[in-house]
C-alpha cells in the first residue's frame, strides 16, 4: 500500500512539476508584465530543438561527454530562448505594450512563423537572412550618421530594403544552385526529431512493485532549481528589485529613474529563457517537433490564470493542484476511494479516462474561476486595475 | 514625422512587401527545386500537336496528399513512392507508348480541402485516376465526390474497414489483414490479457471495437482501454492504470497516432514497463516513426504490417534500391509507401488490359479490368479482388537495434481481404462484390 501511495504522490507531483516548469516563464511574462505571449509554446519548442542540436554535437564528441550533454543543453536552451525572446521583445512586443489584443495576435503570428521556421530552416534561408540583416541594419546604421537622415529616411529605408532583400535572395539562389542539396536540405524538416536522455536518466528507481522514472525526478529537481533561482533573482538582486517595482507601479518607477524599457526587455528575456529550459525538460518525456509547443500552451495559460496573475506562488500552487487533480481523476483512484457509495463510484469511473478527466478538470477550473475570478492568490493593491 | 499615408509611405511599404515576397519565394524555390514535384518533361510534351509525340498525349493522373500540415510528415513519403512508380513506368516506355503525367495537389491536412482538390483534379485537370488520401477522415471527405463523378481513387493506407465503395480501390490492409491476425498471434504467443490504448478518433475506436469482439470470441480478456486526445503527451495516468490492471505483465495493443506515440514509449520505458513483460503491438508505427521516436525506446516492441523494409524478396530489394537512389540513402520505405507503389502498378496493368485509360467520365473498362490483376509486389504477390481490396501477406515485426524490423511471423501466403468485419454484430454476414449482379447493393449484401 505504501509504495502505491508514494507512486501516486510522485506521479501527481511530477505532472504538476511539468506544468509548473512550462508555466513558470509565462508566469513572469504574462503575470508580471501582462503580455499575453502566444509564442511561449514555440519558445519551449526552440529549447527542445536546442537540446536536440546539443545532443548531436556531444554525440560527435564521443562517449564520456555524451552522458553529460543534458546539463549543457539546459544552459544552451536558456540562452537561445532568451535571445529569441529578446529579439521578439525589441522587435515586436515593445511597440504593443498596453494593447493586449494586438499583442495576442502578433505573438500568435510569431508562433506560426517560428513553427514554419524550424520546418523549413536550411543553410540557404539562414545565410539569406543573415546577409539581409547585415546589409539592411548595417546600411541603416551608416545612413543614420548623415546629418540629413530625417529628410531621406523614407527613401533610404525603401532602397535599403529592396537592395538588401534582392542581394540576399541572389546570394541564396546562387548558393542553392552551386551546392545543391547540401544547402537546400532542411536542418530538421517537418518530421519530429529524436531526443534521447543520457543513459543514466533512462530507467528508474525501483520501489517495491513500482519504478519512479529518473527523467521525471530530473525534471522535478530542475523545476525546484528554477523556482529557487527565480525567487533569488527577484528578491535578492538589484535587477529583481527593479522588476518588482516596475510590476507594481510603472510610472512611479520611471520617475525614480528605473530604466523601464531595459527592465521590460530583461523580464521578457528571462521568461523566454525559462520557456527554453522547460522545452529542454519536456523533450525528455515527449516528442520534439514543430508542434511541440502547441501541446503545452493551453495548459500553461490555465495554470497561470488559476494561480492568479502576477503571483509566482499562485503559479506554483496552481500547477501542483492541477497536476495532482488530473492524475487522481484520470487514474480512477477517486473511484476506489468512494467505493462504498455506488453513484459516486460510477461518476468517477466515467471520468477515469484521459480525455474525460480533462473535461472534469476544466469544468472544475471554470467553476472555481466563477467564485475566485482572480485566481488562487489574487494581487492586492490600488494599482492592480491600472 | 507626419502621419499621413503619402506617396513616400506607399513606396516604402510597397517595396517592403515586394522584398519580403521575393525573399520568401527565394526560400521556397530553394527547398523545392531539389525534389521537383511534377513530372515536368511530361508536362512539356503534353500539349502534343501530333508532331512531337507520335504516340499521343500524356495520360493525366492526380496525386492528392497533404504536403503541409500535421499529416505532411507521413503523406510526403507516400507521394515520393507514387512518383517513383510513375517514373519507372515512364522510363520503361509508358503505358502503350503514352507517358504518365502526374498532377500533385496538396490536401493540407484539412478534410474539406481534400474534397475541393479532388473536384479540381477531376473537373479541371481531367485526370483519369487519383492516387491519394491517408487519414480515414480525408477518405470519407472525398468519397462523395468520387461517387458523384463516378471516378476512381486508389487509397494506400491500412484502415478500419467497414467500407466498400465502387469508386475506391483500397491497397492498404483491411482489419482482417493487419489487426485480426496480430491479435491471434498475440493470444498464441504473448498472453491473454490485453490493454487497449489509442488516440481519440474514428480509427482507434473502430479498431478497438473489433479487437474487443475478437478477444471475446477467442478467449482473451480486455482488462482496460483508454484514449488520448490527439497531440496529448501526458501519459502518466495511462501508465499507472496499465500497471494496476496488468500487475504481472500483459499485452498492450497500441493504436495511438502521431506525437502521443513518442511520449508513450519514452514514459513506458521510464516507468520500467519493458517489452519482455509488457510487449506493445502497434499498428501505426512503421520505419519512419521508429526513427522519430528513437530506436532505444522501441527496441523489442512489435508492429503489424503487410510490408517492412526488411522483407526478403527480389522485388523489395529492387524497390528499396530504386527508392534510395532517387531520394537519398538515409530514407526508409514503409507499408503505405509500398501500397502506393502497388496502386500505380495495378492501375497500369488494368489500363493495359483495357486498352485505354478511359476518359474522366467513363472508367468502367479500367475498373472491370482491374479485377483479378496480379502484381509481384515488394511484399510478395498481391491480387486485386472484386471487393476492391487486395490480398496481402500479413507480417509481425520486432524493432531491431538499427531501427528496422526483424520479421518474426508471416502468413504462409496472401490473406484475402474482408472489408465488412465479421466480429462486429452490425456487419456480421455481410460482404462486398462489385461484379455481382442481382443484389440491391453490391457494396454490402448478406452472403
Amino acid at each position: 500500500m505504501l509504495p502505491s501511495i508514494l507512486d501516486g504522490v510522485f506521479n501527481g507531483l511530477s505532472i504538476g512539476s511539468i506544468l509548473l516548469i512550462a508555466a513558470l516563464g509565462l508566469a513572469i511574462v504574462f503575470g508580471l508584465m501582462g503580455v499575453i505571449n502566444m509564442a511561449h509554446g514555440e519558445l519551449m519548442m526552440l529549447g527542445a530543438y536546442t537540446t536536440f542540436v546539443v545532443q548531436n554535437g556531444f554525440r560527435r564528441m564521443g562517449e564520456p561527454w555524451l552522458q553529460f550533454y543534458i546539463f549543457f543543453a539546459v544552459i544552451m536552451a536558456f540562452i537561445v530562448a532568451a535571445l529569441v525572446g529578446l529579439i521578439l521583445e525589441r522587435g515586436v512586443i515593445r511597440y504593443l505594450y498596453g494593447r493586449p489584443l494586438e499583442t495576442l495576435l502578433a505573438t500568435w503570428g510569431v508562433s506560426l512563423m517560428l513553427q514554419q521556421f524550424v520546418r523549413s530552416v536550411n543553410w540557404v534561408l539562414v545565410v539569406g537572412l543573415m546577409v539581409f540583416c547585415l546589409l539592411y541594419f548595417g546600411g541603416l546604421w551608416l545612413v543614420r550618421r548623415r546629418p540629413d537622415f530625417e529628410r531621406i529616411r523614407g527613401w533610404a529605408i525603401a532602397i535599403l530594403l529592396a537592395l538588401s532583400a534582392g542581394i540576399a535572395w541572389a546570394v541564396g539562389s546562387v548558393l542553392a544552385q552551386t551546392y545543391g542539396l547540401a544547402m537546400t536540405k532542411p536542418w530538421f524538416g517537418a518530421q519530429n526529431v529524436d531526443v534521447t536522455a543520457p543513459r543514466w536518466l533512462l530507467g528508474g528507481l525501483p520501489i517495491g512493485n513500482y519504478q519512479l522514472p529518473y527523467t521525471r525526478m530530473f525534471i522535478m529537481v530542475l523545476t525546484v532549481l528554477c523556482v529557487l533561482g527565480i525567487y533569488w533573482f527577484l528578491q535578492r538582486t538589484a535587477w529583481g528589485l527593479r522588476i518588482r517595482s516596475v510590476t507594481q507601479n510603472r510610472n512611479m518607477s520611471a520617475c525614480l529613474g528605473i530604466p523601464t524599457r531595459k527592465v521590460d526587455a530583461l523580464t521578457f528575456a528571462l521568461g523566454s529563457g525559462l520557456a527554453g529550459i522547460a522545452g529542454c525538460a519536456v523533450s525528455l518525456l515527449g516528442s520534439v517537433g514543430p508542434n511541440t509547443g502547441q501541446n503545452y500552451i493551453v495548459n500553461t495559460f490555465m495554470v497561470v490564470v488559476v494561480g492568479g496573475v502576477g503571483k509566482l506562488v499562485g503559479t506554483i500552487v496552481g500547477a501542483l493542484t492541477i497536476g495532482i487533480l488530473d492524475y487522481v481523476i484520470g487514474t480512477g483512484i477517486l473511484a476506489l476511494l468512494f467505493a462504498p457509495i455506488q453513484p459516486l463510484t460510477d461518476f468517477f469511473t466515467f471520468f477515469a479516462t484521459t480525455s474525460m478527466s480533462k473535461v472534469l478538470v476544466f469544468f472544475l477550473i471554470v467553476v472555481f474561476l466563477q467564485f475566485r475570478p482572480a485566481g488562487l492568490f489574487p494581487q492586492k493593491g490600488r494599482t492592480v486595475d491600472a | 514625422m507626419t502621419r499621413q499615408f503619402g506617396r513616400r509611405k506607399f513606396l516604402l511599404y510597397g517595396s517592403a512587401t515586394l522584398g519580403t515576397s521575393m525573399l520568401l519565394k527565394a526560400c521556397a524555390g530553394g527547398t523545392t527545386s531539389g525534389t521537383g514535384t511534377t513530372e515536368s518533361p511530361a508536362a512539356e510534351s503534353s500539349p502534343a500537336t501530333g508532331t512531337t509525340a507520335a504516340s499521343g498525349d500524356a495520360i493525366k493522373v492526380g496525386i492528392l496528399h497533404s504536403l503541409s500540415g500535421t499529416m505532411a510528415i507521413s503523406e510526403k513519403s507516400v507521394v515520393d513512392s507514387t512518383q517513383l512508380a510513375i517514373e519507372q513506368i515512364n522510363s520503361a516506355g509508358g503505358i502503350g507508348g503514352r507517358q504518365i503525367e502526374a498532377i500533385v495537389e496538396d490536401g493540407a491536412s484539412d478534410w474539406p480541402t481534400f474534397a475541393e482538390k479532388a473536384r479540381k483534379l477531376i473537373d479541371e485537370d481531367q485526370v483519369v485516376v487519383i492516387f491519394g488520401c491517408w487519414t480515414s477522415a480525408s477518405r470519407k471527405a472525398v468519397l462523395p465526390v468520387f461517387e458523384e463523378k463516378n471516378h476512381m481513387l486508389f487509397y494506400p493506407v491500412q484502415y478500419e474497414g467497414q467500407e466498400c465503395s465502387k469508386n475506391i480501390f483500397y491497397t492498404g490492409a483491411a482489419p482482417n489483414q493487419q489487426i485480426e491476425p496480430s491479435v491471434d498471434w498475440l493470444l498464441e504467443n504473448k498472453g491473454k490479457e490485453f490493454y487497449l490504448v489509442g488516440s481519440d478518433y474514428v480509427f482507434p475506436r473502430t479498431a478497438n471495437t473489433i479487437i474487443k469482439a475478437q478477444l471475446e470470441a477467442k478467449g482473451g480478456t480486455t482488462v482496460g482501454e483508454d484514449y488520448l486526445p490527439l497531440g496529448n503527451t501526458e501519459v502518466a495516468p495511462i501508465i499507472a492504470k496499465i500497471r494496476s490492471a496488468l500487475p504481472n505483465g500483459g499485452v498492450i495493443y497500441n493504436t495511438l497516432n502521431g506525437d502521443s506515440n513518442v511520449a508513450f514509449f519514452k514514459q513506458m520505458q521510464g516507468a520500467g514497463l519493458t517489452p519482455d513483460r509488457y510487449p506493445v503491438m502497434s499498428v501505426s508505427v512503421a520505419e519512419e516513426e521508429v526513427r522519430a521516436i528513437g530506436t532505444e525506446f522501441l527496441k523489442g516492441h512489435l508492429a503489424a504490417w503487410n510490408y517492412f523494409q526488411t522483407v526478403e524478396t527480389p522485388e523489395n530489394e529492387a524497390f528499396v534500391a530504386a527508392f534510395k537512389q532517387k531520394y537519398g540513402d538515409d530514407r526508409v520505405t514503409n507499408d503505405p509507401m509500398e501500397a502506393a507503389y502497388i496502386s500505380v502498378n495495378i492501375w497500369k496493368q488494368a489500363v493495359e488490359q483495357a486498352g485505354s485509360p478511359g476518359t474522366p467520365s467513363d472508367l468502367e473498362a479500367v475498373r472491370t479490368a482491374a479485377y483479378g490483376q496480379k502484381f509481384a509486389a515488394p511484399e510478395g504477390p498481391v491480387e486485386m479482388k472484386t471487393n476492391h481490396h487486395i490480398s496481402k501477406t500479413v507480417r509481425i515485426g520486432e524493432v531491431r537495434d538499427d531501427g528496422l524490423f526483424e520479421i518474426i511471423y508471416e502468413t504462409p501466403g496472401p490473406v484475402d481481404p474482408v472489408p465488412w468485419n465479421q466480429f462486429v454484430a452490425d456487419t456480421k454476414g455481410f460482404t462486398c462484390d462489385w461484379t455481382k449482379t442481382g443484389v440491391d447493393n453490391p457494396g454490402k449484401f448478406q452472403i
